[in-house]
Protein backbone atom coordinates (compact mmCIF):
# COMPACT_ATOMS: atom_id res chain seq x y z
CA UNK A 1 0.00 0.00 0.00
CA UNK A 2 3.04 2.36 0.62
CA UNK A 3 6.56 2.09 -0.72
CA UNK A 4 9.64 3.27 -0.28
CA UNK A 5 11.03 6.16 -2.09
CA UNK A 6 14.27 6.22 -4.28
CA UNK A 7 16.93 7.98 -2.12
CA UNK A 8 20.33 8.75 -3.41
CA UNK A 9 23.52 7.08 -3.45
CA UNK A 10 24.68 6.57 0.32
CA UNK A 11 21.24 7.40 2.03
CA UNK A 12 20.05 4.41 2.43
CA UNK A 13 19.45 3.49 5.84
CA UNK A 14 20.55 -0.36 6.99
CA UNK A 15 18.21 -3.18 6.38
CA UNK A 16 16.91 -5.57 9.02
CA UNK A 17 14.41 -8.73 9.04
CA UNK A 18 11.23 -8.94 11.14
CA UNK A 19 8.81 -11.60 11.27
CA UNK A 20 4.85 -11.40 10.41
CA UNK A 21 3.05 -14.49 10.61
CA UNK A 22 6.10 -16.35 10.59
CA UNK A 23 7.32 -14.56 7.19
CA UNK A 24 10.50 -12.96 7.02
CA UNK A 25 10.40 -9.29 5.36
CA UNK A 26 12.91 -6.54 4.66
CA UNK A 27 12.35 -3.68 6.91
CA UNK A 28 15.10 -0.24 7.40
CA UNK A 29 15.96 0.51 10.64
CA UNK A 30 14.36 3.39 12.30
CA UNK A 31 11.28 2.32 10.02
CA UNK A 32 7.94 2.32 12.34
CA UNK A 33 6.70 -1.14 12.34
CA UNK A 34 3.38 0.31 10.54
CA UNK A 35 5.60 1.68 8.00
CA UNK A 36 7.20 -1.17 7.39
CA UNK A 37 4.29 -3.33 7.31
CA UNK A 38 2.30 -0.67 4.75
CA UNK A 39 5.64 -1.07 2.86
CA UNK A 40 5.40 -4.28 2.29
CA UNK A 41 1.85 -4.55 2.00
CA UNK A 42 0.40 -5.91 4.55
CA UNK A 43 -2.93 -4.94 4.60
CA UNK A 44 -4.96 -5.33 6.45
CA UNK A 45 -3.12 -5.24 10.01
CA UNK A 46 -6.34 -6.25 12.15
CA UNK A 47 -10.20 -7.31 11.81
CA UNK A 48 -12.25 -5.79 14.49
CA UNK A 49 -13.57 -7.36 17.72
CA UNK A 50 -17.18 -6.30 16.79
CA UNK A 51 -18.13 -7.31 13.21
CA UNK A 52 -14.46 -8.44 12.40
CA UNK A 53 -14.14 -5.28 9.67
CA UNK A 54 -10.66 -5.30 8.07
CA UNK A 55 -8.69 -2.63 8.93
CA UNK A 56 -5.07 -0.69 8.66
CA UNK A 57 -3.78 2.69 9.59
CA UNK A 58 -6.00 5.88 9.89
CA UNK A 59 -3.28 8.01 11.85
CA UNK A 60 0.05 6.91 11.94
CA UNK A 61 0.45 9.26 15.21
CA UNK A 62 -0.56 6.94 18.19
CA UNK A 63 -4.49 8.54 17.70
CA UNK A 64 -6.91 6.14 15.73
CA UNK A 65 -5.30 2.60 17.22
CA UNK A 66 -6.36 1.38 14.41
CA UNK A 67 -2.50 -0.42 13.79
CA UNK A 68 -3.15 -2.29 16.82
CA UNK A 69 -1.20 -6.17 16.16
CA UNK A 70 0.83 -8.20 18.98
CA UNK A 71 4.48 -7.62 18.35
CA UNK A 72 6.69 -10.23 20.65
CA UNK A 73 3.75 -11.68 22.35
CA UNK A 74 2.69 -8.31 23.54
CA UNK A 75 -0.71 -7.70 22.28
CA UNK A 76 -2.83 -4.59 21.43
CA UNK A 77 0.36 -2.97 20.82
CA UNK A 78 0.54 0.41 18.59
CA UNK A 79 2.58 -0.34 15.44
CA UNK A 80 2.83 3.25 14.58
CA UNK A 81 4.93 4.04 18.03
CA UNK A 82 6.93 0.99 17.79
CA UNK A 83 10.46 0.54 16.20
CA UNK A 84 11.36 -2.05 13.96
CA UNK A 85 13.88 -4.28 15.63
CA UNK A 86 16.08 -7.26 14.01
CA UNK A 87 14.10 -10.25 14.62
CA UNK A 88 11.14 -8.67 15.51
CA UNK A 89 7.67 -11.50 15.76
CA UNK A 90 4.85 -9.94 14.55
CA UNK A 91 1.14 -11.13 14.42
CA UNK A 92 -2.12 -9.78 13.18
CA UNK A 93 -5.01 -9.56 15.23
CA UNK A 94 -8.08 -11.15 14.33
CA UNK A 95 -11.09 -10.19 16.60
CA UNK A 96 -11.03 -9.67 20.27
CA UNK A 97 -8.36 -10.53 22.51
CA UNK A 98 -7.70 -13.15 24.68
CA UNK A 99 -6.25 -13.35 28.20
CA UNK A 100 -2.15 -13.81 27.98
CA UNK A 101 -1.10 -17.30 28.36
CA UNK A 102 0.89 -16.42 31.68
CA UNK A 103 -2.87 -16.15 33.26
CA UNK A 104 -4.31 -18.83 30.88
CA UNK B 1 3.64 11.13 44.97
CA UNK B 2 5.11 14.15 47.61
CA UNK B 3 8.58 14.55 46.54
CA UNK B 4 9.38 16.83 43.25
CA UNK B 5 11.97 15.27 41.12
CA UNK B 6 12.25 18.56 39.04
CA UNK B 7 11.71 21.92 39.21
CA UNK B 8 9.94 22.03 35.64
CA UNK B 9 8.31 18.73 33.49
CA UNK B 10 7.11 18.99 29.75
CA UNK B 11 5.58 16.71 27.99
CA UNK B 12 5.90 16.62 23.84
CA UNK B 13 9.27 17.61 21.85
CA UNK B 14 7.17 19.43 19.15
CA UNK B 15 8.22 23.15 18.57
CA UNK B 16 5.81 24.20 21.98
CA UNK B 17 7.73 21.48 24.04
CA UNK B 18 11.17 22.03 22.96
CA UNK B 19 10.99 25.80 23.09
CA UNK B 20 9.26 25.37 26.77
CA UNK B 21 11.67 23.01 28.28
CA UNK B 22 15.07 25.31 26.65
CA UNK B 23 13.62 28.21 28.28
CA UNK B 24 13.04 26.60 31.30
CA UNK B 25 16.50 24.73 31.19
CA UNK B 26 17.85 28.37 30.72
CA UNK B 27 16.56 30.05 33.60
CA UNK B 28 18.10 27.48 35.81
CA UNK B 29 15.13 25.12 36.28
CA UNK B 30 15.97 21.20 37.03
CA UNK B 31 13.76 20.43 33.34
CA UNK B 32 12.61 17.36 32.26
CA UNK B 33 11.15 16.43 28.49
CA UNK B 34 8.98 13.65 28.61
CA UNK B 35 7.72 12.41 24.86
CA UNK B 36 6.47 9.28 23.04
CA UNK B 37 8.79 9.66 20.06
CA UNK B 38 12.18 7.96 19.60
CA UNK B 39 13.77 11.51 18.17
CA UNK B 40 12.50 15.16 19.13
CA UNK B 41 10.42 17.34 16.68
CA UNK B 42 6.86 16.03 17.34
CA UNK B 43 5.20 15.88 14.28
CA UNK B 44 5.69 19.08 12.61
CA UNK B 45 9.41 18.34 12.83
CA UNK B 46 9.10 14.61 13.04
CA UNK B 47 12.84 12.67 12.79
CA UNK B 48 14.02 15.79 11.30
CA UNK B 49 17.24 14.73 12.69
CA UNK B 50 17.58 12.03 10.52
CA UNK B 51 15.73 12.46 8.10
CA UNK B 52 17.90 11.55 4.08
CA UNK B 53 18.30 15.05 2.45
CA UNK B 54 16.75 14.39 -0.82
CA UNK B 55 13.48 13.41 1.46
CA UNK B 56 13.56 17.03 3.18
CA UNK B 57 14.32 18.69 0.52
CA UNK B 58 10.97 17.38 -0.71
CA UNK B 59 9.55 18.45 2.78
CA UNK B 60 10.89 21.78 2.18
CA UNK B 61 12.46 24.18 4.85
CA UNK B 62 9.71 24.92 6.94
CA UNK B 63 10.41 21.32 7.71
CA UNK B 64 14.41 21.61 7.76
CA UNK B 65 13.72 24.52 9.89
CA UNK B 66 13.22 22.54 12.98
CA UNK B 67 16.37 20.92 13.09
CA UNK B 68 17.42 24.57 14.33
CA UNK B 69 15.41 23.85 17.68
CA UNK B 70 16.19 20.04 18.10
CA UNK B 71 20.32 21.33 17.84
CA UNK B 72 19.84 23.25 20.65
CA UNK B 73 18.23 20.67 22.64
CA UNK B 74 21.51 18.61 22.00
CA UNK B 75 23.30 20.88 23.51
CA UNK B 76 21.07 22.13 26.18
CA UNK B 77 20.47 21.36 29.80
CA UNK B 78 17.65 19.92 29.33
CA UNK B 79 17.35 16.09 30.39
CA UNK B 80 15.05 14.14 28.11
CA UNK B 81 13.01 11.13 28.17
CA UNK B 82 11.80 9.64 24.90
CA UNK B 83 10.00 6.80 23.94
CA UNK B 84 8.36 7.23 27.07
CA UNK B 85 4.62 7.65 27.28
CA UNK B 86 2.62 9.44 29.94
CA UNK B 87 -0.83 7.73 30.98
CA UNK B 88 -1.63 9.41 34.43
CA UNK B 89 -1.61 12.77 35.82
CA UNK B 90 -2.60 13.36 39.35
CA UNK B 91 -4.32 16.87 40.51
CA UNK B 92 -0.74 17.31 42.35
CA UNK B 93 0.76 17.21 39.25
CA UNK B 94 2.56 13.74 40.09
CA UNK B 95 3.29 12.17 36.46
CA UNK B 96 2.92 8.21 35.64
CA UNK B 97 5.00 7.42 32.68
CA UNK B 98 5.54 4.20 30.97
CA UNK B 99 9.34 3.25 29.45
CA UNK B 100 10.67 0.13 28.30
CA UNK B 101 7.33 -1.50 29.51
CA UNK B 102 7.68 -0.57 32.63
CA UNK B 103 5.99 2.48 34.99
CA UNK B 104 7.40 5.18 36.81
CA UNK B 105 6.34 8.43 38.64
CA UNK B 106 8.21 12.13 38.65
CA UNK B 107 6.88 14.99 40.18
CA UNK B 108 7.37 18.57 39.21
CA UNK B 109 5.76 22.21 41.13
CA UNK B 110 5.23 22.95 37.43
CA UNK B 111 4.02 21.17 34.43
CA UNK B 112 3.44 21.95 30.45
CA UNK B 113 1.33 20.02 28.64
CA UNK B 114 2.64 20.56 24.93
CA UNK B 115 0.81 17.59 23.25
CA UNK B 116 0.04 19.42 20.12
CA UNK B 117 -3.04 18.48 17.78
CA UNK B 118 -4.27 15.83 15.80
CA UNK B 119 -6.05 15.41 12.37
CA UNK B 120 -10.04 16.06 12.81
CA UNK B 121 -11.78 13.16 12.16
CA UNK B 122 -13.42 13.26 8.16
CA UNK B 123 -16.43 10.87 9.19
CA UNK B 124 -17.49 9.99 5.38
CA UNK B 125 -19.19 6.47 4.69
CA UNK B 126 -16.21 4.09 3.64
CA UNK B 127 -13.75 5.79 5.64
CA UNK B 128 -12.95 2.54 7.64
CA UNK B 129 -11.40 1.06 4.75
CA UNK B 130 -8.09 0.32 4.47
CA UNK B 131 -6.08 2.37 2.27
CA UNK B 132 -8.24 5.55 3.60
CA UNK B 133 -5.71 7.73 5.40
CA UNK B 134 -5.45 10.98 7.34
CA UNK B 135 -3.62 13.13 4.98
CA UNK B 136 -1.69 14.00 8.07
CA UNK B 137 -0.50 10.15 8.08
CA UNK B 138 0.88 10.37 4.50
CA UNK B 139 3.31 12.81 5.18
CA UNK B 140 4.47 11.04 8.75
CA UNK B 141 5.29 8.46 6.43
CA UNK B 142 7.57 10.55 4.25
CA UNK B 143 8.73 12.28 7.32
CA UNK B 144 9.71 8.76 9.22
CA UNK B 145 10.21 6.13 6.59
CA UNK B 146 10.91 8.04 3.67
CA UNK B 147 7.78 6.06 2.54
CA UNK B 148 5.34 6.95 0.28
CA UNK B 149 1.38 5.62 -0.89
CA UNK B 150 1.88 3.60 -3.77
CA UNK B 151 -0.61 3.58 -7.02
CA UNK B 152 -3.35 6.41 -7.22
CA UNK B 153 -3.64 8.65 -4.60
CA UNK B 154 -6.82 11.38 -4.67
CA UNK B 155 -6.46 13.96 -1.51
CA UNK B 156 -10.10 14.77 -0.05
CA UNK B 157 -11.29 17.26 2.38
CA UNK B 158 -10.09 21.16 3.08
CA UNK B 159 -7.20 23.13 4.63
CA UNK B 160 -3.68 24.22 3.58
CA UNK B 161 -2.29 20.87 4.64
CA UNK B 162 -4.56 19.26 2.05
CA UNK B 163 -2.52 21.31 -0.48
CA UNK B 164 0.94 20.68 0.80
CA UNK B 165 0.67 16.99 1.09
CA UNK B 166 -0.87 16.80 -1.95
CA UNK B 167 2.75 18.88 -3.76
CA UNK B 168 5.09 16.87 -1.67
CA UNK B 169 3.11 13.40 -3.17
CA UNK B 170 3.61 14.93 -6.71
CA UNK B 171 7.63 15.48 -5.78
CA UNK B 172 7.59 12.38 -4.48
CA UNK B 173 6.31 11.03 -7.68
CA UNK B 174 3.06 9.48 -6.92
CA UNK B 175 0.45 9.80 -8.69
CA UNK B 176 -2.12 11.90 -7.87
CA UNK B 177 -5.35 11.18 -9.50
CA UNK B 178 -7.56 13.84 -7.71
CA UNK B 179 -8.22 16.51 -5.39
CA UNK B 180 -11.38 17.09 -3.99
CA UNK B 181 -11.83 20.13 -1.92
CA UNK B 182 -15.49 20.07 0.64
CA UNK B 183 -14.99 23.74 1.60
CA UNK B 184 -18.48 25.31 0.81
CA UNK B 185 -18.49 27.94 -1.90
CA UNK B 186 -19.75 29.75 1.55
CA UNK B 187 -16.71 29.52 3.19
CA UNK B 188 -15.01 32.24 0.63
CA UNK B 189 -17.65 34.55 0.98
CA UNK B 190 -17.20 34.25 5.29
CA UNK B 191 -13.67 34.53 5.10
CA UNK B 192 -13.34 37.57 3.19
CA UNK B 193 -14.32 39.99 6.14
CA UNK B 194 -10.84 38.63 7.73
CA UNK B 195 -8.80 39.32 4.00
CA UNK B 196 -7.58 42.89 5.48
CA UNK B 197 -6.06 41.24 8.37
CA UNK B 198 -4.72 38.32 6.31
CA UNK B 199 -2.85 40.18 3.80
CA UNK B 200 -0.50 41.06 6.86
CA UNK B 201 0.47 37.55 6.52
CA UNK B 202 1.82 38.07 2.53
CA UNK B 203 4.34 34.97 2.88
CA UNK B 204 1.64 32.71 3.94
CA UNK B 205 -0.36 34.11 0.97
CA UNK B 206 2.20 33.90 -1.05
CA UNK B 207 3.16 30.04 -0.47
CA UNK B 208 -0.84 29.06 -0.55
CA UNK B 209 -0.61 30.51 -4.24
CA UNK B 210 2.65 28.68 -4.85
CA UNK B 211 0.81 25.52 -3.97
CA UNK B 212 -1.97 26.28 -6.29
CA UNK B 213 0.24 26.91 -8.78
CA UNK B 214 2.05 23.89 -8.33
CA UNK B 215 -1.15 21.73 -8.38
CA UNK B 216 -2.35 23.06 -11.46
CA UNK B 217 0.84 23.17 -13.50
CA UNK B 218 0.91 19.18 -12.49
CA UNK B 219 -2.78 19.12 -14.29
CA UNK B 220 -4.10 17.55 -11.67
CA UNK B 221 -7.78 17.47 -11.62
CA UNK B 222 -9.17 19.93 -9.23
CA UNK B 223 -12.43 19.27 -7.81
CA UNK B 224 -14.39 22.01 -5.57
CA UNK B 225 -17.23 22.82 -3.03
CA UNK B 226 -17.37 18.78 -3.29
CA UNK B 227 -20.26 16.72 -1.55
CA UNK B 228 -21.88 13.61 -0.40
CA UNK B 229 -17.82 11.89 -0.47
CA UNK B 230 -18.08 8.09 -0.23
CA UNK B 231 -14.94 5.67 0.00
CA UNK B 232 -15.95 2.86 -2.09
CA UNK B 233 -14.70 -0.81 -1.72
CA UNK B 234 -15.26 -4.41 0.21
CA UNK B 235 -12.03 -4.96 2.10
CA UNK B 236 -10.03 -1.75 1.05
CA UNK B 237 -10.61 1.51 -0.54
CA UNK B 238 -11.03 1.39 -4.41
CA UNK B 239 -12.39 4.49 -5.15
CA UNK B 240 -13.70 7.55 -3.84
CA UNK B 241 -17.67 8.91 -5.02
CA UNK B 242 -18.45 12.45 -4.33
CA UNK B 243 -20.62 15.60 -5.67
CA UNK B 244 -19.42 18.43 -7.41
CA UNK B 245 -20.65 21.48 -9.42
CA UNK B 246 -24.38 19.30 -9.60
CA UNK B 247 -22.58 16.12 -10.71
CA UNK B 248 -22.04 12.58 -9.66
CA UNK B 249 -18.12 11.82 -9.75
CA UNK B 250 -15.91 8.68 -8.98
CA UNK B 251 -12.42 8.92 -9.01
CA UNK B 252 -10.48 5.50 -8.87
CA UNK B 253 -8.01 5.21 -6.18
CA UNK B 254 -5.56 2.35 -4.24
CA UNK B 255 -5.35 5.24 -1.54
CA UNK B 256 -7.47 7.64 -0.13
CA UNK B 257 -6.37 10.93 2.12
CA UNK B 258 -8.51 12.36 3.96
CA UNK B 259 -8.27 15.84 5.91
CA UNK B 260 -9.88 18.38 7.50
CA UNK B 261 -7.87 20.44 9.64
CA UNK B 262 -6.06 19.84 12.82
CA UNK B 263 -7.49 20.44 16.33
CA UNK B 264 -5.98 20.21 19.63
CA UNK B 265 -5.19 16.65 21.01
CA UNK B 266 -7.22 17.58 24.46
CA UNK B 267 -6.97 13.73 26.38
CA UNK B 268 -3.93 15.06 28.83
CA UNK B 269 -6.09 18.71 29.65
CA UNK B 270 -9.54 16.47 29.97
CA UNK B 271 -7.90 13.79 32.16
CA UNK B 272 -6.94 16.68 34.63
CA UNK B 273 -10.56 18.37 34.51
CA UNK B 274 -9.28 21.53 33.53
CA UNK B 275 -11.68 24.19 31.98
CA UNK B 276 -12.36 23.65 28.28
CA UNK B 277 -13.97 26.12 25.70
CA UNK B 278 -15.82 24.71 22.72
CA UNK B 279 -14.57 27.39 19.16
CA UNK B 280 -16.98 27.93 16.84
CA UNK B 281 -14.38 29.19 14.26
CA UNK B 282 -12.17 26.35 14.68
CA UNK B 283 -14.99 24.02 15.46
CA UNK B 284 -13.39 22.27 18.27
CA UNK B 285 -12.76 22.02 21.95
CA UNK B 286 -9.67 23.57 23.69
CA UNK B 287 -8.86 24.37 27.11
CA UNK B 288 -9.01 27.57 28.92
CA UNK B 289 -5.30 29.38 29.14
CA UNK B 290 -4.50 32.44 30.40
CA UNK B 291 -1.71 34.55 28.48
CA UNK B 292 0.96 32.56 30.38
CA UNK B 293 -0.73 29.06 29.13
CA UNK B 294 -1.74 28.74 33.28
CA UNK B 295 -5.02 26.32 32.91
CA UNK B 296 -7.53 26.24 35.52
CA UNK B 297 -5.69 23.75 37.84
CA UNK B 298 -2.96 25.90 39.18
CA UNK B 299 0.66 24.65 38.07
CA UNK B 300 -0.70 22.64 35.16
CA UNK B 301 0.06 24.63 31.89
CA UNK B 302 -0.46 23.72 28.32
CA UNK B 303 1.26 25.30 25.21
CA UNK B 304 1.14 25.11 21.24
CA UNK B 305 -1.52 23.92 19.16
CA UNK B 306 -2.93 21.48 22.39
CA UNK B 307 -4.21 25.18 23.72
CA UNK B 308 -5.77 26.15 20.53
CA UNK B 309 -4.43 26.03 16.85
CA UNK B 310 -2.02 28.41 15.59
CA UNK B 311 0.32 26.36 14.11
CA UNK B 312 4.10 25.82 14.48
CA UNK B 313 5.92 28.97 14.37
CA UNK B 314 3.66 30.17 16.96
CA UNK B 315 3.75 27.36 19.44
CA UNK B 316 7.19 28.14 19.95
CA UNK B 317 7.04 31.61 21.45
CA UNK B 318 3.79 29.91 23.43
CA UNK B 319 5.92 27.41 24.72
CA UNK B 320 8.73 29.93 25.76
CA UNK B 321 5.60 32.06 27.47
CA UNK B 322 4.32 28.96 29.39
CA UNK B 323 8.13 28.48 30.70
CA UNK B 324 8.50 31.88 31.67
CA UNK B 325 4.82 31.68 33.50
CA UNK B 326 6.42 29.01 35.23
CA UNK B 327 9.83 30.77 36.29
CA UNK B 328 7.73 33.02 37.13
CA UNK B 329 5.61 30.89 39.76
CA UNK B 330 8.18 29.19 40.72
CA UNK B 331 9.85 32.59 41.80
CA UNK B 332 12.65 32.53 39.56
CA UNK B 333 11.67 35.52 37.93
CA UNK B 334 9.73 38.76 38.79
CA UNK B 335 6.61 39.47 36.80
CA UNK B 336 8.36 42.18 35.55
CA UNK B 337 11.19 40.01 34.43
CA UNK B 338 8.97 37.93 32.81
CA UNK B 339 6.92 40.24 31.27
CA UNK B 340 9.67 41.86 29.44
CA UNK B 341 10.92 38.68 28.68
CA UNK B 342 7.68 37.85 26.71
CA UNK B 343 7.24 41.39 24.27
CA UNK B 344 9.50 39.51 22.06
CA UNK B 345 7.20 36.65 22.21
CA UNK B 346 4.12 38.11 21.98
CA UNK B 347 5.03 40.14 18.99
CA UNK B 348 5.93 36.75 17.21
CA UNK B 349 2.59 35.41 17.96
CA UNK B 350 0.17 37.92 17.06
CA UNK B 351 2.07 38.28 13.85
CA UNK B 352 1.41 34.32 13.45
CA UNK B 353 -2.27 34.80 14.50
CA UNK B 354 -3.24 37.57 11.99
CA UNK B 355 -3.50 34.81 8.92
CA UNK B 356 -5.48 32.44 10.98
CA UNK B 357 -9.20 33.45 11.31
CA UNK B 358 -9.36 33.55 7.62
CA UNK B 359 -8.01 30.19 7.23
CA UNK B 360 -10.19 29.04 9.94
CA UNK B 361 -12.96 30.94 8.02
CA UNK B 362 -12.43 29.47 4.34
CA UNK B 363 -11.19 25.90 5.38
CA UNK B 364 -14.03 25.39 8.34
CA UNK B 365 -15.20 21.72 7.76
CA UNK B 366 -18.27 21.34 6.05
CA UNK B 367 -21.37 20.94 8.31
CA UNK B 368 -21.52 17.27 6.66
CA UNK B 369 -18.04 16.09 8.46
CA UNK B 370 -19.64 17.66 11.90
CA UNK B 371 -22.85 15.95 11.51
CA UNK B 372 -22.62 12.71 9.35
CA UNK B 373 -25.22 10.75 7.68
CA UNK B 374 -27.02 8.22 9.96
CA UNK B 375 -24.87 5.39 8.81
CA UNK B 376 -21.71 6.44 8.70
CA UNK B 377 -19.94 4.99 11.35
CA UNK B 378 -18.65 7.77 14.11
CA UNK B 379 -16.97 5.67 16.61
CA UNK B 380 -14.35 3.32 14.92
CA UNK B 381 -13.48 1.23 17.65
CA UNK B 382 -16.87 -0.04 18.84
CA UNK B 383 -18.31 0.38 15.29
CA UNK B 384 -20.94 3.35 16.53
CA UNK B 385 -22.95 4.85 13.46
CA UNK B 386 -24.03 8.53 13.69
CA UNK B 387 -27.79 7.25 13.46
CA UNK B 388 -27.39 5.42 16.92
CA UNK B 389 -25.91 8.40 18.14
CA UNK B 390 -29.07 10.31 17.06
CA UNK B 391 -31.75 7.66 18.09
CA UNK B 392 -30.06 7.38 21.91
CA UNK B 393 -30.34 11.42 22.16
CA UNK B 394 -34.30 11.06 21.33
CA UNK B 395 -34.17 7.75 23.91
CA UNK B 396 -33.03 11.03 26.36
CA UNK B 397 -29.36 10.89 26.72
CA UNK B 398 -28.58 13.97 27.30
CA UNK B 399 -24.66 14.25 26.88
CA UNK B 400 -21.33 11.85 25.58
CA UNK B 401 -21.17 10.09 28.77
CA UNK B 402 -24.67 8.34 29.05
CA UNK B 403 -24.34 7.29 25.23
CA UNK B 404 -20.76 5.73 25.88
CA UNK B 405 -22.88 4.04 29.10
CA UNK B 406 -25.54 2.22 26.43
CA UNK B 407 -23.61 1.56 22.95
CA UNK B 408 -19.66 1.68 24.37
CA UNK B 409 -18.93 4.50 21.65
CA UNK B 410 -15.79 5.99 22.82
CA UNK B 411 -15.25 3.17 25.29
CA UNK B 412 -12.78 0.96 22.80
CA UNK B 413 -8.41 1.50 22.89
CA UNK B 414 -8.61 5.08 20.92
CA UNK B 415 -10.98 6.40 24.12
CA UNK B 416 -12.26 8.66 22.51
CA UNK B 417 -9.73 10.65 20.83
CA UNK B 418 -11.34 9.63 17.37
CA UNK B 419 -15.08 10.08 17.70
CA UNK B 420 -15.09 12.71 20.95
CA UNK B 421 -15.97 15.75 19.14
CA UNK B 422 -18.48 14.22 16.82
CA UNK B 423 -20.39 12.46 19.45
CA UNK B 424 -20.48 16.26 21.53
CA UNK B 425 -21.96 18.29 18.15
CA UNK B 426 -24.41 15.03 17.20
CA UNK B 427 -25.92 15.54 20.10
CA UNK B 428 -26.01 19.32 20.70
CA UNK B 429 -27.34 19.37 16.86
CA UNK B 430 -29.87 16.92 18.00
CA UNK B 431 -30.91 17.69 21.50
CA UNK B 432 -30.26 21.83 20.42
CA UNK B 433 -28.19 22.71 22.76
CA UNK B 434 -25.10 23.60 22.93
CA UNK B 435 -21.38 21.89 22.53
CA UNK B 436 -20.73 23.36 26.13
CA UNK B 437 -23.98 22.20 27.36
CA UNK B 438 -23.59 18.73 26.26
CA UNK B 439 -19.74 18.44 27.01
CA UNK B 440 -17.26 15.76 26.66
CA UNK B 441 -16.10 12.26 27.37
CA UNK B 442 -14.49 12.11 30.90
CA UNK B 443 -11.35 11.07 30.47
CA UNK B 444 -9.47 8.50 32.69
CA UNK B 445 -5.85 6.64 33.31
CA UNK B 446 -4.56 4.99 31.51
CA UNK B 447 -4.31 7.29 28.44
CA UNK B 448 -3.36 4.21 26.65
CA UNK B 449 -3.48 0.71 27.54
CA UNK B 450 -0.78 -0.63 29.61
CA UNK B 451 0.11 -4.46 31.60
CA UNK B 452 -0.47 -4.98 34.76
CA UNK B 453 3.35 -5.72 34.91
CA UNK B 454 4.27 -2.08 34.17
CA UNK B 455 2.02 -1.21 37.01
CA UNK B 456 3.48 -3.23 39.11
CA UNK B 457 7.33 -1.90 38.21
CA UNK B 458 5.32 1.45 39.99
CA UNK B 459 6.46 -0.73 43.40
CA UNK B 460 9.77 -1.53 42.16
CA UNK B 461 11.36 1.59 43.31
CA UNK B 462 15.22 0.37 42.02
CA UNK B 463 15.78 0.02 38.17
CA UNK B 464 13.92 3.36 36.90
CA UNK B 465 15.16 4.20 33.99
CA UNK B 466 18.06 6.76 33.49
CA UNK B 467 17.27 9.93 32.43
CA UNK B 468 18.80 10.48 29.31
CA UNK B 469 20.00 12.44 26.25
CA UNK B 470 18.89 12.03 22.78
CA UNK B 471 22.01 10.54 21.07
CA UNK B 472 23.21 12.50 17.94
CA UNK B 473 24.59 10.88 15.10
Amino acid sequence: MFRAMALHTGEERPQLEIFIEGRPIAASAGDTLAAALLNAGFVPFRFTPVSGQPRAPLCLMGVCFDCLVEVDGAQNVQACMVVVRAGMQVRLQNGARRTSGEFA
Amino acid sequence: MTTTTHDLVVIGAGPAGMSAALTGASLGLRTLLIDEQHGPGGQIYRNVDSTPPSVAAILGPDYRYGQAITNRLVTSEVEVMSGTMVWDVARDLTVTAQREGRSFQIRAPQLIAATGAMERSSTVPGWTLPGVLNAGAAQIAMKGASSVPEGRVVLAGSGPLLLLVACQLLDAGVVVVGIVETSPFSNRLRALRYLPAALGSAPYLAKGFRMLRRLRLARVPMHSSASHLQVEGSDRATALAFTSGGTRHRLDADVVLLHHGVVPNTQLSRLLKVDHVWDDLQVAWRPFVDAWGQSSLAGFRIAGDGSGIAGALAAEPLGTLAALGAAHALGRLTLAEATQRAIPMRRAIASQLRIRPFLDALYQPPKWISLPQDMTIVCRCEEVTAGRIREMARMGCQGPNQTKFFSRCGMGPCQGRICGASVTQLLADELGKSQAEVGSYHIRAPLKPISLRSIAALNDPIDQPAVNRYETD
